[in-house]
C-alpha cells in the first residue's frame, strides 16, 4: 500500500492526527497487515522446525557498559540454514537488541523496534528512558504470542547503557511478553544453558571492556561445543560471532578483525585446554 | 444570502492573509556549506523547534504558525518512517516528501477557508554539493527547487538580499554560520543575535547513518568566535 492517497498524493488524515508517538501503534491503525503479530496461521497447525531458527545470544555487563554477542548459525531442523546470519543489532545510539527463535519474525521485530525508537525520538525530541524502551519491546513480544503458541516464538535480549545510572543494563523476555531485568550477565537461545554455565565461571565485576568481549566469545564457544544449533568460530571461512558494545560513547559493533583476533586466540587456547579456562576451586 | 466573490478575489484574499501571517514571525535561513546543508533560525525557544530531523539525510525547516507546521512535520516523520520500513531507508527522498507536502498544502489552500500560514524547506543532503536538494514550499502548495541558499519568514526579502551579497559556495561551517547570522540580523537595522537566541542544525554528509545534528549553544558560540578571529575583527 502506498503511504499516501493514490488519487491526490497528499497525506491522509491519519498521518497528521497527533494521537500517538508510537510507530507500531500508528502502523496498526494505518496498515495493520504490516505488523508481525497481526497475522494468523491456520488453526491447529504448528509451524515448527522447518523454518530457520536463530540460536545463542550472550550479554555481559562491565563497569563502563555492556557487551552483547551472538553466534552466526541459523538452523532448520537438523540442517544449517545459514552460517553467517547476524542476530545482534544496534537498536539506537545507546542500546542493542539481539534475537533468538524464529529468525524471520525476529529480524522483522528488530526492524520495527529500531524504527519505533527513532520515530519516538524524532516526534518527541527526546529519547525514551531505557525502561521505556524495554517495556516497548515487551509489548511487541506479547503481540507475537499467538504465533509463538504455534511454534513461531521470538525471544529478544535487550541491553543498553543507562545514562542516569551510567552503567550497562540487560533485559530478557519470555514469549508471553514478560520482561525481566538481569544482573551482571545473561544468555538466551538453545545454547544458553551451556553459555550461562560458562558466564557464571568467567564473569567478574571489574572486567575491562575488551575482557568482557572475550568472556562473551568464550561463552559462545562453550555453547557451540555442546549445542548442535550453535555455531562456533569458523576459522576456515573467517566467520566469527557478532560482538557489540554499548557505553557512554554509544553503540559500537566490533570490527571483523578485532573479533577475529579474539576468536582465534580462544580457539588456539582450546588446543591446550578444550574445556576453556578453569576457574579456581576456592 | 452571501455576496458573490470571484474566485480570483477569493484566492488573492487567502494568499494575502497567509503572507501576512508568515511575515509576522522571524526568519529562517537554509544554506549549503562545505560539508552539507546548514539551517539557522532566529528562535530563542529551545523547546519549540523550527528545524527538525525527518530522516537519515532529510531535514525540515519552517516558519509561520507553530501548530500548523508542527502538524506537517509530524506527518512527514510518519510518511518517511512508514516508507523506510516498507521499502528501504534509501527509498525515502526529499522529492517524495516535498510532493506530499505540496499536495497537502495545495488542498488546504483551495478547499478550506483558512489557508495554512506556513512556509517550509525540505532539504536532503547528497554525496556532494551538486546532489544536495533543497525544496521550498509555500502556503499554496507551490514548490521551488533552490540552490545555494533560501530565506523565509519575517523580513524574508531583506534577509535574502543580505544572503545574496555574502553567500559563498563551499564555505566552511564557521563562515557559513556567520553569513547566515549576518543575514538574519538584516531583519532589523539594530538586530544583534547571540548564540542562545539561535537554533542551528546541520545535515553533515560526513556523519554516519543519521546525518542531522543540532548544534548546542556552546558550539554555536565557538563557531561564531572562530569566524570573527579569522576575519581579524
Amino acid at each position: 500500500m502506498a503511504s499516501h492517497d493514490a488519487h491526490t498524493g497528499r497525506l491522509p488524515g491519519l498521518f497528521t492526527s497527533p494521537d500517538t508517538s508510537s510507530f507500531t501503534e500508528f502502523l496498526g491503525a494505518y496498515s495493520p497487515e504490516l505488523l508481525p503479530g497481526r497475522r494468523s496461521l491456520p488453526a491447529g497447525v504448528s509451524a515448527g522446525e522447518d523454518i530457520p531458527h536463530g540460536t545463542t545470544i550472550v550479554a555481559v555487563t562491565f563497569p563502563g557498559g555492556v557487551v552483547m554477542a551472538g553466534d552466526r548459525r541459523a538452523t532448520a531442523g537438523n540442517v544449517i540454514a545459514q552460517r553467517d546470519i547476524e542476530k545482534v543489532f544496534r537498536a539506537d545510539e545507546f542500546s542493542a537488541i539481539a534475537i533468538a527463535g524464529t529468525a524471520g519474525l525476529g529480524i522483522e521485530m528488530v526492524r520495527l523496534f529500531q524504527v519505533e525508537l527513532e520515530h519516538y525520538e524524532k516526534r518527541e525530541g527526546r529519547t525514551l528512558s531505557i525502561e521505556g524502551k524495554a517495556n516497548r519491546l515487551a509489548t511487541m513480544v506479547r503481540q507475537n504470542l499467538g504465533l509463538a503458541m504455534q511454534g513461531l516464538a521470538v525471544v529478544p535480549l535487550f541491553a543498553g547503557f543507562d545514562e542516569e545510572r551510567s552503567g550497562g543494563r540487560i533485559f530478557s523476555y519470555d514469549p508471553a511478553g514478560g520482561r525481566y531485568e538481569e544482573r551482571e550477565f545473561h544468555a538466551i537461545g538453545s545454547g544458553s544453558v551451556f553459555a550461562r554455565g560458562a558466564l557464571k565461571k568467567l564473569f567478574r565485576g571489574d572486567l575491562p571492556a575488551e575482557d568482557a568481549a572475550l568472556v562473551c566469545v568464550q561463552a559462545l564457544y562453550d555453547a557451540a561445543d555442546d549445542d548442535s544449533a550453535t555455531g562456533g568460530p569458523d576459522l576456515t571461512r573467517g566467520i566469527f560471532p557478532v560482538v557489540a558494545s554499548v557505553t557512554a560513547e554509544g553503540f559500537r559493533r566490533l570490527g571483523e578483525d578485532e573479533v577475529g583476533a579474539v576468536a582465534r586466540a580462544v580457539v588456539e587456547e582450546r588446543y591446550n585446554s578444550p574445556g576453556g579456562p578453569s576457574a579456581p576451586l576456592r | 444570502m452571501p455576496f458573490y466573490v470571484s474566485p480570483e478575489q477569493q484566492m488573492k484574499d487567502k494568499a494575502d492573509y497567509a503572507r501576512k501571517g508568515i511575515a509576522r514571525g522571524r526568519s529562517v535561513v537554509v544554506l549549503q556549506f562545505a560539508d552539507g546543508i546548514l539551517f539557522v533560525a532566529d528562535n530563542p525557544s529551545r523547546a519549540l523547534h523550527k528545524i527538525s530531523e525527518i530522516y537519515d539525510r532529510i531535514a525540515f525547516a519552517a516558519v509561520g504558525k507553530y501548530n500548523e507546521f508542527e502538524n506537517l512535520r509530524l506527518g512527514g516523520v510518519r510518511y518517511a518512517d512508514v516508507n523506510g520500513y516498507q521499502y528501504d531507508r534509501r527509498d525515502v527522498t526529499a522529492r517524495g516528501l516535498a510532493n506530499v507536502y505540496a499536495q497537502s498544502l495545495g488542498t488546504i489552500f483551495t478547499e478550506t477557508n483558512k489557508p495554512y500560514e506556513v512556509e517550509l524547506v525540505v532539504a536532503e543532503v547528497g554525496e556532494d554539493a551538486d546532489t544536495d536538494q533543497i525544496y521550498r514550499l509555500t502556503f499554496d502548495g507551490s514548490v521551488a527547487d533552490e540552490h545555494g541558499y533560501v530565506a523565509m519568514g519575517g523580513q524574508a526579502e531583506a534577509v535574502a538580499q543580505a544572503l545574496k551579497d555574502r553567500f559563498v559556495e563551499g564555505a566552511p561551517l564557521a563562515e557559513a554560520l556567520r553569513t547566515a547570522v549576518g543575514a538574519l540580523e538584516a531583519q532589523d537595522s539594530d538586530r544583534r543575535l547571540e548564540a542562545k537566541s539561535l537554533e542551528v542544525a546541520v545535515l553533515d554528509r560526513h556523519r554516519e547513518h543519521r546525518l542531522f545534528k543540532r548544534l548546542p549553544a556552546a558550539r554555536i558560540q565557538e563557531l561564531l568566535d572562530a569566524g570573527q578571529g579569522a576575519q581579524g575583527v
